[in-house]
């Protein structure tokens, strides 16, 4: 079962510069679990403690998967995975070092 | 990847000082403190695109803060991947990421650091903590490489 998966910039020093990879798995957890054999370090990268980092948003064709089941949605033949580095700040961060 | 380290370089010997700028044209400049006015006293952001690997700032994108709050900021997620999406479509990159800071300095916070997930990046930083007598206004730009920051040099010109 093929799916592709799109890789953003920063995490392309695991793929040898490629935007893009081909996986497998039954769900999303699985699809990072066979990127790690050929892709070492990336999964730490995408997933902590079996979910998704809150820095990443990760997209099942159009839809971010936080909308679906997340780590365990389901992936069939010919799907693709999307990941982005979340565009997100802010000043809050002032506040707690001021307090 | 971005090996080379943005900061200047002290060690025995001759200095090396490795030059980190921001070159923008006063349009866009103007551009981005608008849209930085307009929304406050929530943060505003957004991306200026220009060709991959060119590092010159050109298409102005001002993106809908998702958080709406005057201390966050986060690109709604499917206008994110819609982003994304056109940039590759256009042969672009992000080549400035902004956003404002309403009531500090236009300095990044340690939550803009630990999201921080564009090496290639422009983060320039809007303060317009002046609206509200806290502050000065400032328009600052930096590199963020693996948490570590460094402020850049910004240079406002006519036309490139």
């Amino acid at each position: 079962m093929a799916i592709e998966v799109r890789i953003p910039t920063i995490l392309r020093t695991y793929t040898d510069g490629e935007k893009a990879v081909e996986g497998s798995g039954d769900t999303l957890a699985e699809l990072f679990a066979d990127l790690e054999t050929r892709h070492a370090g990336i999964q730490a990268r995408i997933v902590d403690e079996g979910k998704l980092r809150r820095f990443v948003n990760v997209y099942l064709n159009d839809e971010d998967v936080r909308f679906l089941n997340s780590i365990d949605t389901k992936l069939s033949d010919g799907d693709t995975v999307t990941i982005l580095p979340a565009v997100a700040g802010g000043s809050a961060g002032h506040a707690l070092i001021g307090r | 990847m971005w090996a080379v380290p943005y900061h200047t370089s002290v060690r025995d010997g001759p200095l090396l000082i490795l030059t980190v700028m921001l070159t923008i044209t006063q349009a866009l400049y103007d551009q981005i403190v608008a849209h930085a006015r307009r929304d406050h006293p929530d943060e505003a952001c957004g991306v200026v695109a220009g060709p991959a690997g060119s590092d010159r700032p050109e298409r102005f994108v001002p993106m809908l803060n998702a958080a709406m709050s005057p201390t966050f900021y986060e690109f709604d997620s499917g206008d994110l991947l819609k982003l994304y999406r056109e940039l590759d479509d256009r042969d672009e990159e992000p080549v400035i990421i902004y956003h404002s800071h309403t009531a500090t300095e236009a300095h990044p916070s340690r939550t803009d650091i630990s999201y921080a997930g564009e090496p290639g990046a422009h983060y320039v930083l809007v303060s317009t903590a002046d609206t509200d007598g806290l502050g000065e206004f400032q328009f600052r730009s930096f590199r963020i490489v693996e948490g570590e920051v460094t402020e850049e040099e910004v240079k406002v010109v006519e036309a490139y």
